[in-house]
């Protein structure tokens, strides 16, 4: 079985992050790069399977140069061999963009599987594992909190918010994994020097044969209109309950629109 | 704060075991509780097994690799002590152990089924001056038969394995003190007639003192030639040196980071009281002596993994790290103030176990007796 997982290299989860004054984009020197934590549980998943079925775990990921720190986390936790898609020309992407370049760096490679994890956590929206299916016209299984394989079909259970769908399909698909999934393993030190040596190969647009009108900020259907710092922490309001401490919470709450 | 970068991947390797295994972990198993959930995940990941060849199970690391590792788990806030005996014993089975020593403990050694910790050198009579041990072996028809005390064998009790010198040879009928003395290395579990004795210390440590009471050890327990040992024990020092540096420097780098974290947002009279020179000076000095330390360590670790001479540099390592982290920690403590000495804050537990280097395991004093006989070439002082 060949599996894809792919990853993004997202900023440190408990940095302080900031946007660039000039284009509204995350200012990536602003922050140390780690791998998108749900990522490492897709890349734990991938791994499982492969290793109870056979065959072989290809990391992707696109991202400016320094995203080849987490192909290469991947590959210490124990995947085969990476893909980074690296160019200027994708620098402002959204997931419409991200997803049409993911596609095209997957398609044609013959993959049984591509599993994500289900959100970044800088960008939070959860949907290119979807529109990455669609791109490629294959099943998509999302949200998976368990996943089974048996020859071509894929069963997942998908979590809902009443609990969970058992859903099929037949590869090739694509799975979007939630943190329930697994414990992911930590990179052993044999991992950590066999993936010095293990093949990443580094593409860029050409290589794709992928327009540069397609991608990138100018290609992305949403954009950063503007933005300023969150404000600081407003003091807390004090109830003081007179017999009446119930309603007055249930007042406050439908004043700040919670109910 | 800029320390030496190379190695990121390991780094962040060793930290993601080390992340869960925090202060609360470390300090709740104080006064002397084994960290042995810790260990046996840096088992399974692979860490402890570093220095073991790839053939025999291990990870085929050089001695700069296995450094960086034991300098992350004490950067982390860890206790790398409690496992870094492994890795400097390490050295006198590979080097001198036969082949079938080697193919009987070190893939054992490496799945984690064995523990080497125990090595045990030092006597109640007989520490710096390491030639005047008593303990003897004595050539029997089925073996070796052991008698005599061992004391600071840190991990007795935490260890399968251990690795003995002892006089093979009285000392009055050797030609030089270093000769007559061997090296043994054996399974230490249930061993009639040895006992092992907790010895509680200002830091948790575990360290015991050992009787060997007509203790027998098979002939296969001998490690090379005998009466060779004392050169066997010496090869492995260099490395131990080089090891203990790393830790201290990783002891140094916690302690200031938490002390600059501190002095930027501890305010007092209207402004944080890292702005005072008589807390910033002391932190900016300490972390200089740290830096030097560091590169220092790097030199000696080349020098030792290209199979070079690096007993000047090692000494010296281990002399300045212990020297910078000490400084650190203090520097730290004063910064914290009262809190520096509150349990929840791991400054004081810090400040006990990186104390040790300085003393252990040799003390800084017989490192300047080294380096002026041997290096500058002044007369013995001792």
């Amino acid at each position: 079985m060949k599996v894809a997982v792919c990853v993004k290299q997202v900023p440190d989860t408990w940095a302080e992050k900031r946007l660039r004054a000039e284009d509204s984009l995350l200012d990536r020197e602003s922050a140390d790069g780690v791998m998108n934590e749900l990522d490492e549980y897709a890349v734990e998943q991938a791994l499982q399977i492969v290793e109870a079925a056979g065959g072989e775990v290809v990391v992707v990921s696109m991202g400016p140069e320094r995203a080849a720190e987490t192909v290469r986390k991947a590959l210490s936790m124990g995947a085969d061999s990476g893909i980074h898609v690296v160019d200027d020309a994708l620098r402002g992407s959204d997931a419409i963009a991200t997803a049409t370049a993911l596609a095209a760096a997957l398609k044609g490679r013959d993959f049984d599987l591509i599993v994500f994890g289900s959100e970044s956590t800088d960008a939070r929206m959860s949907v290119v594992p979807a529109m990455v299916a669609e791109i490629l016209g294959i099943a998509q299984l999302t949200f998976a909190q368990k996943v089974l394989v048996d020859g071509s079909a894929v069963t997942i259970e998908r979590v809902t918010d009443y609990g969970f769908d058992t859903v099929t399909a037949s590869t090739p698909a694509v799975i979007s994994v939630v943190e329930k999934i697994n414990e992911p393993r930590y990179p052993s030190f044999k991992g950590i020097m066999a993936a010095k040596k293990k093949p990443v190969e580094t593409i860029g647009l050409a290589e794709l044969s992928l327009d540069p009108g397609v991608v990138g900020s100018r290609a992305s259907w949403s954009v950063v209109a503007d933005f300023s710092a969150r404000p600081a922490k407003a003091a807390g309001v004090v109830v003081s309950d007179a017999g009446d401490g119930g309603v007055k919470i249930a007042d406050f709450l439908a004043e700040q629109k919670f109910i | 704060m800029r320390f030496e970068s190379m190695h990121d991947e390991l780094r962040d390797g060793v930290r993601a075991v080390c992340e869960k295994f925090d202060g609360p972990y470390w300090r709740g198993l104080e006064p002397d509780g084994y960290p042995t959930d810790f260990v046996d995940a840096l088992t399974a990941a692979g860490y402890l097994a570093a220095l073991i060849p790839e053939e025999y199970g291990g990870g085929g690391a050089t001695l700069t690799e296995a450094s960086v590792i034991l300098e992350e788990i004490a950067a982390s806030g860890g206790n790398p002590s409690a496992c870094h005996a492994q890795m400097y014993i390490m050295g006198t089975l590979l080097r001198h152990g036969s082949e079938p020593q080697k193919r009987d403990y070190l893939p054992r050694i490496a799945s984690g089924e064995l523990r080497l910790q125990a090595f045990g050198v030092t006597e109640p009579g007989a520490g710096s001056e390491t030639t005047r041990i008593r303990t003897r072996a004595e050539r029997t028809a089925d073996g070796w038969r052991i008698n005599g005390q061992k004391i600071w064998t840190s991990r007795a009790m935490h260890s399968d394995l251990m690795l003995l010198l002892a006089r093979t040879t009285p000392y009055e009928q050797c030609a030089k003190p270093t000769d007559g003395l061997s090296t043994f290395l054996f399974d230490m579990r249930d061993l009639p007639g040895l006992t092992i004795k907790p010895i509680p210390t200002m830091m948790n440590h575990n360290t015991t003192e050992v009787f060997f009471d007509d203790v027998v050890i098979p002939p296969a327990a001998l490690v090379g030639e005998e009466g060779r040992g004392f050169r066997y024990i010496l090869d492995g020092m260099n490395a131990e040196r080089i090891l203990i540096a790393s830790e201290c420097i990783g002891d140094g780098r916690f302690v200031l980071e938490r002390a600059i974290a501190y002095a930027n947002e501890r305010e007092v009279f209207g402004r944080p009281i890292g702005a005072n020179q008589g807390v910033q000076f002391p932190l900016a000095r300490a972390y200089a002596q740290l830096r030097a330390a560091d590169l220092v360590r790097f030199e000696a670790a080349r020098l030792y993994d290209a199979g070079e001479k690096c007993a000047e540099e090692a000494n010296m390592a281990k002399f300045l790290a212990s020297e910078a982290s000490w400084a650190a920690v203090n520097a730290a403590l004063d910064t914290h103030g009262g809190f520096g000495f509150a349990v929840e804050y791991d400054i004081e537990r810090k400040f006990r176990e990186t104390r040790l280097y300085q003393v252990a395991p040799i003390n800084n004093n017989l490192v300047l007796a080294y380096l002026g006989q041997h290096v500058l070439g002044l007369p013995k002082s001792y």
